[in-house]
């Protein structure tokens, strides 16, 4: 039963990660191509914890947190740099 | 593992990817930048909540103890969603509007987008900077 549940969530989360993509490609502004790529950020964050249970290991938490602070600093930089054309003033 | 177990780690991945799918799809079909940024903030966060509570669950009935792991990636993912769609509305409104569609700020300062920090100011309109 974890299995189907694990395959839907994983396939939710990969249809999610296609929209997301979309929105890069057709977004009209920057501000929702920065969005776009924080929720891949998270979606991929949920994509490697749920291949962590699929396996049964606990070593995709340290990855799934370094990423999670890569996503954030990454958006941060890249609204800094839009907002004040400088990351650090 | 137990039957009850499953079935709660079960659930917990079934709604929670809903919930993420949920969040990317208000991303493709709202209209505007600003009702697009509530969908992915706030649904998708949530989804990734129930993953990470799944797994929880899932290591605690294998191993028998709780990691912490998933905690931390919680509460730093919950802490930073606000921080992110803060900076992202700036974005779009430092970009797309002009000053006069805003009302006043109602401070002694204007809004932070268009006028530099009250420190830094005092520090222009006094001495010239180095």
């Amino acid at each position: 039963m974890i299995e189907l549940a694990l395959l839907f969530a994983a396939g939710c989360y990969g249809v999610a990660l296609l929209m997301d993509l979309w929105r890069i490609a057709a977004g009209p502004d920057a501000a929702d191509r920065i969005l776009a790529l924080d929720t891949m950020v998270i979606n991929v964050i949920a994509l490697l914890v749920l291949y962590g249970v699929w396996r049964g290991t606990a070593i995709y938490f340290e990855a799934a947190m370094l990423i999670a602070m890569v996503g954030f600093v990454s958006t941060v930089a890249y609204c800094r740099f839009l907002l004040r054309g400088d990351i650090i003033e | 593992m137990s039957m009850f177990s499953e079935i709660l780690i079960s659930f917990a991945l079934v709604v929670s990817g809903i919930f993420g799918f949920v969040g990317s799809y208000g991303l493709v079909k709202l209209k505007n930048t600003l009702q697009r940024l509530h969908a992915p903030t706030k649904a998708t966060t949530l989804g990734v909540g129930g993953v990470l509570i799944a797994s929880m669950i899932f290591f605690y009935a294998e191993t028998g103890h709780i990691s912490v792991h998933e905690l931390l990636i919680t509460l730093f993912l919950f802490l930073t969603a606000p921080i992110t769609a803060n900076f992202i509305a700036k974005t779009y409104m430092a970009q797309n509007l002009r000053k006069t569609d805003l009302p006043e700020s109602g401070g002694d300062y204007g809004w932070s987008i268009y006028d530099n920090a009250p420190e830094e100011r005092e520090i222009s309109e006094g001495t010239p900077r180095a």
